[in-house]
């Protein structure tokens, strides 16, 4: 995925000089077409984190539309404060976008781990936040964001799914109907979902952005089913209050599965950590159906044939 | 006192309700009186104009001597200063540019204003424009925070001779970091100590334009 958000910024960068790049060390061999092309709009301000966003958002005041990416903690923890008064309270817009979200960087210890980087982020007001989960989507999402005045964060993690869906920015695309409840796969939580959930009654919703989340199209899908589960790839729970906005006009019962909030002290490979927090397929498909076997409608047994 | 001086402590007062003139003693005032009546190129009747001056306030508290040269240049009127932080007015503890023309930035939260200098002084060389220069007021306890350190490192180093830091050093840094002057030429800046009332020493040391950016400490005294 960072590898298509270079190619993908890269090429509007060209296309477009109203694009700034602004770096911190990190990914720079991917970003030598645009050094080459025009080294005065593309900047590597060296391991200065805080100063790359801050230099960033001046290339914002200036009328451009810039763009700036590190390792995740680095960029959405560390510069936080740069990132709400820069770009925030100067509502300049921009694009954001990190590599290594939550523990792709898995054998580095907790200074690397960022889960919690949507949750942060989304406290300033008006960023939108993407988060897909399969490279052509980082494309799809990017340009988006790029032909646009908005702030906007882009994570991109390690792990992606197999098959690319078509998706369109601040949308939830529904990939399949049942009657049993909803899951809400988020980026690239969504092949493991669909794994866990193949043999299950259940509507099964994709978002890759996730701030706003499309909430009219998630009540809609939820319809008059209950339970809704939302499997997300950072902190279980970063979604739940738009979530349950969403659904205020129905009584509902929302569970949230995704990395759990406590310091990480264990090394490995990212699957190595989704399979300790559960988040593998036969870990969500063990918590999914847990849940709905609490559930006060009767779990699945009790639900209609499906209505895809 | 020059007559100009008085007029912005008499705004200043408008502004604070301060009938002492305590305004006189502010450590800004003769540094943004004389950086916007001798040196900024800018024009209150186009407040975007795209060749003016960026002037950034990155030590955004204690605004009214700002706000006093903004009114007295004209970027608004002066009826707006007896409303300061107060209630349904525009001009608040920290300066806000959607609010206020001629505030070119946001500020409050120190550290801020230098990294975001650097990202404009580059934007306008990416666009070819010479003549705009950056000028960003600095306090000398506001270099405290290491954001500032990260962007005297940076700014050298890409060269920006369209920058300009203006320190206003009354001595308020817990950590003495005297002489100031001396610390920023180990970074590469073309740094200057002046007098901070002496408003001849200030103006010739904010005209200076050099290919490495420029710094002006303004030495105050404690206060």
């Amino acid at each position: 995925m960072r590898q298509q958000a270079a190619a993908t910024v890269t090429d509007a960068f060209i296309e477009d000089d109203r694009i700034a790049i602004v770096l911190a060390e990190i990914s720079t061999d991917y970003f030598e077409r645009a050094f080459a092309h025009d080294p005065l709009r593309a900047v590597n301000v060296g391991i200065m984190e805080q100063t790359m966003v801050g230099v960033a958002a001046g290339f914002a005041l200036e009328g451009f539309h810039p763009v700036a990416h590190t390792i995740t903690p680095f960029l959405a923890e560390r510069a936080l404060e740069q990132v709400k008064l820069d770009f925030g309270n100067q509502e300049l817009g921009g694009t954001l976008f990190s590599t290594g979200a939550s523990y792709d960087y898995g054998t580095d210890g907790a200074t690397h781990y960022s889960p919690g980087d949507v949750q942060a982020l989304a406290t300033i007001p008006g960023i939108r936040i993407a988060v897909p989960g399969h490279p052509a989507e980082v494309d799809t999402l990017l340009r988006h964001a790029l032909a646009g005045d908005d702030l906007t964060y882009l994570r991109t993690q390690a792990i992606a799914n197999a098959r690319l869906r078509d998706v369109e920015p601040g949308r939830i695309d529904v990939v399949r109907r049942g009657d049993a409840g909803t899951v809400l796969a988020v980026g690239p939580m969504l092949d493991r979902v669909i794994e866990a959930t193949g043999d299950l009654d259940l509507t099964v919703l994709y978002a890759t952005t996730v701030w706003p989340l499309d909430g009219g199209t998630l009540a809609r899908e939820a319809a008059d089913a209950p339970d809704v589960i939302v499997v997300e790839p950072f902190h279980a729970g970063t979604l739940a209050g738009p979530v349950t906005e969403a659904l205020a006009d129905r009584p509902s019962r929302i569970r949230s599965i995704g990395v759990p909030r406590r310091v990480p002290r264990e090394y490995g490979r990212p699957e190595q950590h989704d399979r300790e927090f559960g988040l593998d397929a036969e870990g969500l498909g063990r918590q999914i159906r847990a849940a709905f076997a609490s559930a006060p409608t009767g779990g699945f047994d009790a639900a209609p044939a499906g209505r895809s | 006192m020059d007559s100009d001086r008085a007029e912005i402590v008499r705004l200043a007062a408008l502004a604070t309700g301060d009938e002492k003139h305590e305004a006189s003693s502010y450590s800004t005032l003769d540094a943004l009186l004389v950086a916007y009546r001798d040196v900024l190129r800018v024009d209150p009747s186009r407040p975007s104009w795209e060749d003016r001056d960026r002037f950034f306030l990155s030590k955004g508290h204690g605004p009214a001597a700002f706000y006093a040269v903004l009114a007295w240049r004209g970027f608004f009127p002066e009826d707006w200063l007896p409303r300061f932080i107060t209630w349904g007015g525009k001009l608040g503890g920290h300066p806000d540019r959607l609010l206020v023309p001629g505030v070119e930035v946001s500020t409050g939260s120190l550290g801020h204003g230098l990294p975001m200098a650097i990202g404009s002084a580059l934007a306008l060389r990416a666009r070819s424009r010479q003549e705009p220069r950056v000028v960003v007021l600095t306090g000398d306890a506001e270099l405290n925070e290491g954001s500032n350190w990260e962007a005297v490192m940076l700014a050298p180093h890409l060269g920006l001779g369209n920058l300009t830091l203006l320190v206003i050093d009354n001595h308020s840094s817990t950590i003495p970091l005297s002489p100031i002057d001396a610390r920023l030429r180990a970074f590469g800046w073309d740094a200057v100590p002046v007098d901070g009332r002496d408003h001849a020493a200030l103006r010739r040391a904010l005209e200076r334009r050099s290919d490495v950016p420029t710094a002006v400490v303004a030495e105050i005294g404690t206060g």
